[in-house]
């Protein structure tokens, strides 16, 4: 059902046509770095930050021009020798998590963690509980049928 | 063990449904705030944003507590919180604008219509200080203390009744 | 007067589905062998009721077709001068229109239900039936007092706001209601589980019955997301073609909770296996499909599904979710301790690869679901978090590999008990492939894990897929075993281009002047003018990038940044050229103070396969139906001949054989 509400707002959010300021894009909003490698390293990183304007879009896919300047901000942090995990820690410090979509173990995170860990525990008991038991009575009652 | 087991999947999704009813009561937060409060502002040095007044920097946040206004010639809002900005000015208070992604022009423009309250104001055309200390739009208001530490971030607007609110502030901060 | 005939129409369809709910418990308490004088009204009442509810969206939708703007639904969405097909589409790019679509379809396949279905007991249908009314009131409900979507303006509009300008696609034609027959679908395997449960009829004859209808559902789930994913793919101008967006995820979890039933429902028609668990799927299925109303509808979850957000309507369809859901769950509990166990089986059979594979698309769609509403449980604390591609990708992929690598071997195995070894050939092929493929790709330069991964299993699944079909007759192998090929195929085929898409894509970001030329893998791109143009209500700065593959000839694309006027918005128009290896994507955004254009350019290697493989699950699944239809058929015509050919030997009287004791 679902994709086009959500595309709905994606546009009021992103691209109103009032207010919208006239200055041109900071220089590595919408420029690649020269050399591939650190570009790469940029575009993932900026494929797992939230746009902080539009709510649920990444830096990379919005045209918003504050995520124009954050893209920016991680591409000459790239260029100046930064890692990505050092750029992705400078944002969470001034924005929370809710800046990254890689939610990274925290006290708040926490069962984004466990919660994996436990489903895993429940379906290797459920496996063992359904399958694994069969195979010691499921002979004899393949033998009665 | 069988007969809890299947009561599973429906108190999974009662706690669901608490949950959302919760939720459905509670009003919606828009905004991203700040985790810079209580930390100091980053170092930066702005040029100024049109010829009438000074850059802004880290150094004029010494002294006494002073609001920190990030704000735009562009955007809407900021022209409904202007008479407030002034009335905070007429009483003492020093406020510290910066502009984002605006040109002098502009700026320059906005404040001859709407009014001045600003000391200084500082050119961020490529957002870099908005952020630096957290700040998700326009317009923002920050509280700094006399040391250069954030102590209050207010989102959106300043209205009438967020006037006394910014002022306790200030003097928390002193 | 048309709408207050609509409204009518609705007001008496739900007065119907009352009757049908009373009638269908009335034939529940009935003594066996009275009859109720009020059961014999739920089947007449499911059909009836249809009729109506039916009506009632073809007059919105003749309401839209002539732009009617004393209608409010009208007036706030549509727009005299748009164009005619998307006025109709615009009929349910709303939220009053698509909830009429959505209980037009309820009450269409319940009418389907009642009007044909003659295979269960008289007791199971009615309680199946009453469900089914049960639910269709809720929407009623939901429709005539919170949505109304035939209420009328005080004053007719001279003018109405138009539609969202990205909704104004083809796309939207297809996706929402297919999407939508496909929650409504499992709607009815909900009503079925529930009657099912409640008279103790799971059984391989209620699976049977069961079956097509989840068999459709998940096809059209499929179909539906496969449009949306490729419409958000070309129509949002960004490239991705899936965002783990709460919206989208609240599209997955009811297809994977389907994929499960349908395979869970499978093994209970065949083998009378896994009764309970298809009876939880089949509540859990239908659980995901209201979830997902809710979330997108109610606004709970992030700020984003602008669209129709109403707190107070997300009240309402909580309640319906706590009604349903809950009470589902309630009788679940209450009755499955009671359903016997099926037949056993062991775990290297047919049976046991199904198994596992449920379990594991169980996981996923836990998963997908932490992650999902984890952002609201923090919410409550006032934390925000976000959950995005980094968490979603790796955490679902633990689960869906050990299921692709079990996918491709379970249809190998027998049923019942199977030997390993019988497949041993089988086994090393899948596994040389795996492990070749991966080797290979790493042999020419340095990918991500996952879609390394991705491209090694979609390699040995592709040939799995096939290998069902090894030695045997092609003609004479049945349709719905075609099916599954087809739709297993369509999984690697998807899977491949997925995994190609993350390892290969290459994305140039330039601003260049009329004139300048940029080069992407091995295409050379030239922007040779950006010019204004007009369509019917916008207006757009139109690109013309010629493109030349290895100093070939050129063809011409021409992405477009449109400016809607009613409403005031603007949409980036991408220009695809559709290679069969792959989509080079291009888009134009703003010009530069300089007077150089800003363009955006993908070459994005077998991205297409990602939807040709969606369409192939979706063909096997209706390979699928076809099969089972056709054997239905067959098995009615055979009853009915030899109930003649009894009546016939009857007719003969006393001269007729004996048959030997």
């Amino acid at each position: 059902m679902i994709r086009w509400m959500f595309a709905i707002v994606l546009t009021a959010l992103a691209l109103p046509l009032a207010a919208q300021d006239s200055m041109p894009p900071a220089p590595y909003a919408y420029n690649q770095l020269a050399d591939p490698q650190l570009e790469a390293e940029a575009s993932a990183l900026m494929q797992t930050l939230r746009c902080l304007k539009c709510q649920s879009q990444s830096i990379a896919d919005s045209d918003a021009p504050m995520a124009g300047d954050m893209r920016h901000q991680v591409r000459s942090r790239i260029l100046a020798g930064e890692s990505p995990d050092q750029i992705r820690r400078w944002l969470i410090a001034r924005y929370g998590d809710y800046v990254s979509y890689e939610p990274e173990v925290s006290s708040t995170t926490w069962p984004l963690f466990a919660i994996p860990v436990l489903v895993i525990l429940i379906v290797a008991g459920v496996l063992l509980r359904r399958l694994g038991k069969r195979r010691s009575d499921g002979d004899d009652a393949g033998a009665k049928a | 063990m069988r007969k809890l087991t299947l009561w599973l999947p429906l108190a999974l999704f009662a706690f669901f449904a608490g949950l959302a009813a919760y939720m459905l009561t509670q009003e919606k937060d828009q905004f991203v705030e700040s985790t810079m409060i209580g930390q100091p502002l980053p170092e930066f040095a702005l040029q100024p944003a049109f010829d009438g007044l000074p850059g802004a920097s880290k150094a004029d946040f010494t002294g006494k507590p002073k609001l920190l206004n990030i704000w735009a010639s562009w955007c809407l809002p900021c022209i409904a919180e202007a008479p407030q900005l002034e009335a905070l000015q007429k009483q003492g208070v020093e406020i510290i604008g910066i502009a984002i992604r605006d040109k002098p022009e502009d700026v320059a423009g906005f404040l001859a219509k709407y009014g001045n309250p600003y000391t200084r104001v500082g050119s961020d055309k490529i957002s870099e200080v908005q952020l630096g200390i957290g700040s998700s739009g326009v317009p923002e208001t920050f509280v700094i203390d006399a040391k250069g530490v954030i102590r209050y971030q207010h989102i959106g607007d300043v209205g009438a009744d967020d006037v006394p609110v910014l002022l306790a502030e200030l003097e928390k901060a002193q | 007067m048309i709408a207050e005939i609509g409204l009518a129409a609705l007001w008496l369809a739900a007065a119907l589905a009352v009757l049908q709910l009373v009638s269908g418990a009335a034939s529940l308490r009935a003594v066996p062998g009275e009859a109720n004088p009020l059961a014999i009204y739920t089947r007449p009442a499911a059909v009836v009721q249809a009729f109506l509810a039916v009506l009632a969206f073809l007059l919105l939708l003749r309401a839209f077709a002539v732009t009617d703007l004393s209608l409010k639904l009208v007036a706030t969405n549509s727009h005299s001068m748009k164009p005619f097909i998307y006025k109709l589409t615009g009929t349910w790019g709303n939220h009053e229109g698509s909830m009429l679509l959505w209980v037009g379809v309820l009450a269409a396949s319940g009418g389907l239900l009642a009007a044909f279905e003659k295979r269960l007991p008289e007791r199971t249908m009615s309680a199946t039936l009453a469900v089914q009314g049960f639910v269709a009131l809720g929407f009623y409900a939901f429709l005539l007092l919170s949505s109304n979507p035939f209420e009328r303006l005080p004053v007719p509009a001279v003018e109405g706001n138009g539609l969202n300008p990205l909704l104004q696609d083809i796309g939207l034609a297809i996706h929402p209601p297919t999407l939508y027959a496909g929650y409504v679908g499992l709607s009815v395997a909900f009503s079925l589980a529930m009657g099912a449960l409640m008279t103790s009829e799971v059984n391989p004859a209620f699976a049977r019955v069961m079956r097509p209808w989840v068999l459709g559902a998940w096809v059209l789930l499929t179909l539906g997301i496969t449009a949306g994913s490729y419409w958000a793919y070309y129509e949002l101008g960004w490239g991705g073609w899936w965002f783990w967006d709460p919206v989208e995820n609240a599209s997955l979890m009811p297809w994977l909770a389907a994929t499960a039933l349908m395979h869970s429902v499978s093994v209970l028609a065949a083998r009378d296996a896994l009764r309970t668990w298809t009876i939880m799927l089949g509540v859990l299925a239908f659980s995901m499909s209201m979830l997902g109303t809710f979330l997108v509808r109610s606004g709970v979850l992030t700020s984003v599904h602008a669209f129709a957000v109403d707190p107070e309507r997300g009240a309402f369809i909580l309640g319906l979710l706590g009604l349903y859901i809950g009470g589902a769950f309630t009788i679940f509990a209450l009755r499955a301790g009671a359903v016997a166990e099926g037949k056993r089986f062991a775990v290297t059979s047919r049976e046991g690869a199904l198994v596992f594979n449920n379990v594991m698309l169980s996981a996923i769609l836990a998963i997908v679901l932490l992650g999902t509403l984890y952002p609201l449980l923090t919410e409550a604390f006032d934390v925000r978090v976000s959950v995005g591609p980094p968490y979603f990708n790796p955490a679902g992929a633990i689960f869906a590999i050990p299921m692709l690598l079990v996918m491709a071997v379970g249809p190998l195995l027998r049923w019942k008990s199977d030997k390993p070894t019988r497949i041993q050939f089988e086994l090393l092929l899948i596994a040389a492939l795996v492990i070749g493929v991966i080797a290979l790709v790493s042999f020419f330069g340095q990918f991500p894990l996952l879609p390394l991964l991705g491209l090694g299993l979609a390699a040995a699944l592709a040939v799995a897929a096939v290998l069902p079909l090894r030695g045997r007759k092609l003609v004479r192998v049945p349709l719905s075993t075609w099916g599954m090929v087809v739709a297993h195929f369509g999984i690697a085929v998807s899977l491949f281009g997925m995994a190609c898409e993350g390892a290969f894509s290459q994305e140039r970001l330039a601003a260049v002047s009329p004139g300048g030329t940029e080069q992407i893998s091995d295409f050379a791109v030239t922007l040779e003018a950006v010019t204004p143009i007009a369509g019917p209500n916008w207006t757009a700065m139109e690109a013309r990038l010629a493109v030349r593959q290895n100093g070939g000839e050129p063809v011409i694309l021409t992405p477009q940044a449109r400016s809607f006027w009613s409403p005031p918005q603007s949409t980036s128009e991408s220009a695809l050229l559709t290679k069969w290896n792959g989509q080079l994507y291009a888009v134009i955004g703003n010009q530069a103070e300089d007077g150089r254009w800003q363009i955006r350019i993908w070459w994005k290697p077998f991205v297409t396969f990602i939807w040709y493989g969606g369409l192939l699950i979706g063909l096997g699944g209706i390979l699928a139906i076809a099969g089972r239809v056709r054997v239905d058929l067959k098995r009615r015509s055979a009853t009915a001949r030899g109930t003649q050919r009894r009546a016939d030997v009857e007719a003969l009287g006393a001269a007729a054989p004996q048959p030997a004791e």
